[in-house]
């Protein structure tokens, strides 16, 4: 059995580990941080909603699409002028969140303002009668209303992210798909393969029952 | 005192301008009951969604207490809409919300009461509508009646002057839909409150307002007292509510009296003439027999009224309506 792991450095894997969690607090936080008011602007400024702005939805769109079809992996190394302008390095977790969060920003976005389309527009228009403003429509009654829809979009691209950042270690960011591919592939070493593998897979499971559970518990219907 | 000074509403899709609502003028009495009718697409909606503006009017003034509301700013618009509740034919409760925070919701958008103000409100509300048990529930585990119950405390939270009903009760069944008719009655009397319902059921005018407006393709096409419009209803459309919910077809009627012989008349009492005992007078003094051949004694909301519908053989038959007419009681003759 000890044979089999020969190569396996525990605490090279540990460092990856870290790393890999790393990009993904990282990156998740700052997707949300822009994914979710992108959503919300997209949603309020589509056709038929509160304020149908034809323009900036199809300028906001247009920019979310380019940056969704484009593969990650070639986001990737465009990306790293800017990436090297934000964070002053293009390599470790600091020059991996950069892209990660360009690639994952317009995919949540999306996400969430199909959640928000989701919401009766009954219960919009309940909260404008109550003398509701903007702002207190938005926060009092479509957010808390799309929450299990949101909370289903965050695992979903935590999800992606978690493949994302195994791309990420192709230009040098490190953690766990980087060690897969430097040693797991180019040294042939299989049992590195299988550990970082089974890491990622154990990862991907606890986001997605993590996510499941938190739906759950925020469903009310 | 809510009035319409020649509103008018139209869309434009594609190009072309749809007339939702024609020029319309309005009074609604300050205090009643005031119901509109109307088919689908008849107007009625957009008709009460313009009294909190959930609509804007192309053109025309809405007057609420001597206030243009069409005027208003963004700010005092969400201020008079305080003060205007409106409850739903879905209900459109939050269903992320419980049942006490979904009463709370306006009190809190207000911002104008404590933590602990709102607490003691809601707890009021709550007792007036009969469901305190159900506070810490989430919509989804309440019944269509009791979740119109909360609708209505959370319409009532801010203590508005008006409440807007849109087909509150097309989503309940009959026996909740008289609950609901029931506390809506209540709040009316006790909090002096203006509603005003939009309904496609004769019935439920019938039983809670006071006044009527009859709508069809965007136009009021009559306009009353709902005794009057309810027993005298004039334009086609009224007749057929009318005749819908009494689940009758006068046309068919008559033929179905082909072989009745004698006079064929329809009497209508109100108030208090309907409980007197009059027929049997009326025959006895004129000679008259009677038959009656169709005929429904009930309220409309809390006066009493009797349609009869009877076939009088033998006698003076003109002293008879002479006698009805003299008892106060509205005589139509149907077949001479």
């Amino acid at each position: 059995m000890s044979s089999f792991f020969n190569n396996v450095d525990w605490y090279d894997i540990w460092l990856a580990t870290l790393d890999t969690l790393m990009m993904l607090g990282g990156s998740m936080l700052f997707t949300v941080l822009f994914g979710l008011p992108l959503g919300v602007i997209l949603f309020l400024t589509a056709p038929k909603q509160m304020f149908e702005q034809k323009a900036l939805y199809g300028i906001l769109s247009f920019f979310v699409n380019v940056l969704r079809s484009l593969p990650f992996i070639i986001l990737l190394i465009v990306m790293i002028p800017l990436t090297l302008l934000i964070t002053g390095t293009s390599l470790g977790v600091a020059g991996a969140i950069p892209p990660l969060v360009a690639g994952a920003t317009p995919f949540f976005a999306r996400l969430v303002e199909t959640a928000l389309r989701e919401v009766d527009k009954g219960i919009i228009e309940a909260t404008q009668a109550m003398g509701a403003s903007t702002w207190q429509i938005i926060t009092q009654a479509l957010l808390p209303e799309a929450r299990p829809g949101i909370i289903a979009a965050s695992t979903v691209t935590a999800i992606t992210l978690v493949s994302y950042t195994a791309m990420a270690g192709v230009v040098g960011a490190g953690g766990l798909g980087d060690l897969a591919i430097r040693f797991g592939y180019q040294r042939f070493q299989t049992d590195v393969m299988v550990v970082t593998v089974v890491l990622l897979l154990i990862l991907v499971q606890l986001l997605q029952s993590l996510g499941d559970r938190l739906v759950i518990h925020f469903s009310r219907k | 005192m809510i009035q319409f000074k020649h509103v008018h509403k139209a869309y434009k899709v594609g190009g072309r301008e749809i007339t939702a609502l024609e020029p319309c003028d309005l009074q609604i009495p300050e205090g009643q009951i005031f119901g509109l009718i109307g088919h689908s697409g008849a107007g009625k909606s957009t008709l009460l969604r313009l009294i909190n503006r959930l609509e804007e009017p192309t053109s025309g003034s809405i007057l609420v207490k001597d206030q243009d509301i069409t005027a208003l700013d963004a700010a005092a618009l969400r201020r008079f809409r305080q003060g205007v509740g409106m409850i739903f034919q879905h209900f459109n409760l939050l269903s992320s919300k419980t049942v006490a925070d979904n009463v709370a919701m306006p009190l809190k958008l207000a911002n104008e009461l404590s933590k602990s103000q709102i607490r003691a409100r809601v707890h009021q509300l709550l007792e007036r509508v009969g469901l305190t048990d159900h506070a810490q529930k989430y919509p989804a585990q309440l019944s269509g009646g009791q979740k119109q119950r909360v609708g209505i405390a959370r319409a009532l939270s801010t203590n508005p002057s008006i409440l807007l009903c849109d087909e509150a009760t097309s989503a309940l069944d009959p026996q909740t839909t008289g609950q609901v008719l029931q506390l809506l009655n209540e709040i009316n009397r006790e909090l002096n409150l203006t509603i005003v319902l939009i309904t496609h059921e004769m019935d439920v005018i019938r039983r809670i307002c006071d006044q009527v407006a009859v709508m069809d393709a965007g136009r009021i096409v009559e306009q009353g007292s709902v005794s009057e419009v309810f027993l005298h209803p004039q334009h086609p459309t009224t007749r057929r509510f009318v005749y819908e919910d009494e689940h009758l077809d006068e046309q068919e009627q008559l033929k179905r009296f082909a072989q009745i012989t004698g006079c064929i008349i329809k009497l209508t009492f109100q108030g208090e003439s309907t409980y007197s005992p009059l027929l049997g007078e009326v025959a006895r003094h004129s000679g008259v027999d009677y038959s009656i051949l169709n005929g429904r004694i009930d309220y409309i909301r809390d006066t009493p009224y009797g349609q009869l519908t009877l076939s009088l053989i033998g006698g003076n038959t003109a002293a008879a309506l002479d006698a009805f007419r003299a008892a106060d009681v509205m005589v139509e003759i149907l077949r001479p």
